[in-house]
């Protein structure tokens, strides 16, 4: 099977630590960026939905507008993949705690954020966007599994593709089995041909799920603390301008993707 | 409706409902849910123990059904297992095994030991599981979009067929009753106290119910006796996370989309299997689209009288039930549509009727604004 080639036109990326993608290139070239403030600022968002939003749609909405900006086209336009390994946590914790002991007092706008798309229902809602819009999931292989969804799309359909994928740290009895130490979030615009815009260009192959690409500190803490963090290999060598990086894909499912900057 | 599709076809020829008094939960509300009898003793085969929670066994039961283990043991065996993908749609997934977890914390607040089990308190836990149970080791992806979930795992399978990523697909979803979709269904009012409705006049909302079900995708070549999938639609209403954009612009876009990628005019369509929820602005929208799109020719109604909202499971179930229209020429009955809504036009078929049925569509939305529409045809079909 040959490669499949896809463009990137815009990335972002929003952490404790790196509070855009070029905090990463500046991480990686030696320097100190500083740490963006607590809150993913989210500016897509109307102020009134972004006081109410769970963490998990500002960050969310956050790097998909970092992307979208960086990539110079209309939100409203792209398709969405938004992936996630365990949504909201917060909110799962609050259902799951509530249910044990008054059930009958659930919020019923918890229960709605609660669903695994309301990142990406947000985001649609707050760009205008009528186009396919999607919420997936595939464990530590979120972001790998996403991708490959993204591509999908991106090259059977001839469209650009927004791919967000986003976690935030675990919380209460359900975050102490499975872990999710800090919050991660990261987007990408992709597109079928290159262009003004394109920034880089992906050679992915699916192969037989080698084990992920090695990261150096703080990179592979980051993230062993966070499943979207697996995102970061490729992250990297998008900071880097070039490289192959192996993502998970699946239990026994891998991606190989070879990453040439485009000038 | 039971087990198989033998009996999902009785059911819908007898026009019997499946829904029951709830009798779900420990203090469970006055509403009717449709509920699987019999799960609580379905037990999973030891060696898939570590799985075990009450959504992944009617997974299990639902691969059991109609020989469809060994149809996808055949597509292994043919192209590989690493050539087949995996896609599954569902809304809560195993979160009623999370919900019992935190009913029975020790005292220092920790999940019990039998409950330790990280694979299953997690959006994926059905897809992992039924990879694991068929050996699949191609792309392995959970579409969670709340009720349209398990109809976008057909789209994600055709792309992925089309480029070549893959050879075959197993498509499918499946939701189980929780007490997060029932309190929190009725958290928002929109529950019905009695069986749901769908586009009667005095519908009062949804009933929830459970289901799994599943597909095997090939290409034409592979198998071209069965019948086809022509095509797909998706679209976002942009509008709002639990209410359905007023004009129905999203589920019309994803319409007219799954029509343009099938080759279609709305004419051609006999059937279509509506969402139907029997909430209020669904049953309203979706009305309106059908009399706006269709000739009287094409036949309408919607099955969740006999199976109430599945939820996650609704795509893969009312893609059964259009599959089983076209090869039985069975229109399903709109159960529960004794004073028909009038805003309901000349396509609904209240009762079931027997004619030929060479395309149906079916239409699946969910929170979020996220709508989509399948399009099926009979074996041979070119449009």
């Amino acid at each position: 099977m040959s490669a499949l080639r896809i463009h990137v036109e815009g990335m972002g990326l929003w952490s404790p630590q790196l509070g855009d993608f070029d905090a990463l290139r500046r991480l990686l070239d030696g320097g100190s960026p500083p740490p963006p403030p607590a809150r993913p600022a989210a500016a897509m968002m109307a102020s009134n939905e972004r006081r109410r939003a769970p963490e998990s749609v500002l960050l969310a909405v956050e790097v998909a507008g970092q992307a979208v900006a960086m990539s110079g086209r209309v939100a409203a336009t792209l398709a969405c993949v938004f992936s996630s390994s365990h949504g909201e946590q917060s909110i799962t914790d609050y259902m799951c705690a509530t249910l044990a002991h008054s059930p009958t007092e659930l919020s019923p706008t918890r229960f709605h954020n609660s669903v695994h798309n309301a990142p990406v229902g947000y985001w649609t809602i707050a760009v205008g966007c009528h186009e396919p819009s999607t919420a997936v999931c595939a464990d530590r292989a979120s972001f790998g599994a996403g991708l490959l969804e993204a591509a999908g799309q991106v090259l059977a359909e001839q469209r650009p593709v927004l791919l967000v994928c986003a976690d935030t740290a675990g919380s209460g009895p359900l975050g102490k089995l499975i872990g999710g130490e800090q919050p991660f979030a990261c987007a990408l615009v992709l597109a079928p041909t290159a262009g003004a815009a394109t920034r880089a260009r992906l050679d992915i192959r699916l192969n037989a799920g080698a084990a992920p690409t090695e990261l150096a500190s703080p990179l592979s803490g980051w993230r062993a603390g966070n499943a979207s963090a697996e995102a970061l290999p490729l992250l990297a060598a998008l900071a880097r301008g070039a490289g192959r990086c192996q993502l998970a894909a699946g239990p026994q499912l891998g991606l190989q993707v070879d990453t040439e900057a485009v000038a | 409706m039971g087990h198989g599709l033998a009996a999902q076809r009785e059911t819908l020829e007898s026009m019997r409902s499946g829904l029951r008094p709830n009798d779900f939960s420990r203090a469970p509300l006055a509403c009717w849910i449709g509920r699987v009898d019999g799960l609580e003793q379905a037990a999973l085969p030891a060696e898939y123990a570590p799985w075990e929670c009450r959504n992944n066994r009617l997974a299990w039961l639902g691969l059991n059904q109609d020989g469809f283990l060994a149809r996808v043991q055949q597509a292994r065996q043919r192209h590989g297992a690493n050539r087949i993908g995996l896609f599954v749609g569902t809304s809560t997934s195993s979160i009623g095994a999370t919900e019992e977890a935190y009913r029975r914390l020790d005292a220092d607040g920790n999940f019990p030991a039998d409950m330790q089990r990280p694979a299953i308190h997690a959006p994926h836990s059905l897809a992992a599981f039924v990879a694991a149970a068929l050996g699949l080791e191609g792309p392995c992806l959970t579409v969670s979009t709340a009720c349209s979930s398990s109809a976008k795992v057909f789209a994600s399978a055709q792309r992925m067929i089309a480029l070549g990523l893959i050879d075959a697909a197993v498509v499918g979803g499946v939701d189980t009753l929780c007490d997060s979709v029932l309190f929190g269904f009725n958290a928002l009012e929109l529950v019905s106290t009695q069986p749901c409705r769908p586009f009667d006049l005095t519908r009062d909302g949804i009933s929830i119910g459970e289901a799994a079900g599943f597909a095997l995708l090939q290409r034409v070549e592979a198998a071209p006796q069965a019948p086809r999938l022509l095509g797909y639609g998706e679209a976002s209403d942009a509008h709002h996370m639990s209410t359905p954009h007023p004009q129905g612009l999203g589920a019309g876009l994803a319409l007219h989309a799954a029509l343009a990628r099938a080759g279609l005019d709305a004419a051609q369509v006999d059937y279509i299997n509506l969402h139907g929820t029997a909430s209020q602005k669904n049953d309203e929208v979706e009305a309106a689209l059908v009399s706006r799109t269709f000739p009287a020719t094409t036949r309408a109604s919607s099955t969740k009288g006999f199976t109430g909202h599945t939820l996650g499971a609704s795509g893969i179930l009312e893609a059964t039930v259009a599959l089983q229209a076209i090869e039985h020429g069975l229109v399903p009955g709109n159960l529960g549509g004794d004073t028909p809504d009038p805003a309901c036009g000349p396509s609904f078929a209240w009762r079931n009727e027997q004619q030929p049925v060479r395309v149906a569509l079916s239409n699946s939305f969910g929170f979020g604004g996220n709508n989509a529409c399948l399009a099926f045809a009979a074996a041979g079909f070119a449009a």
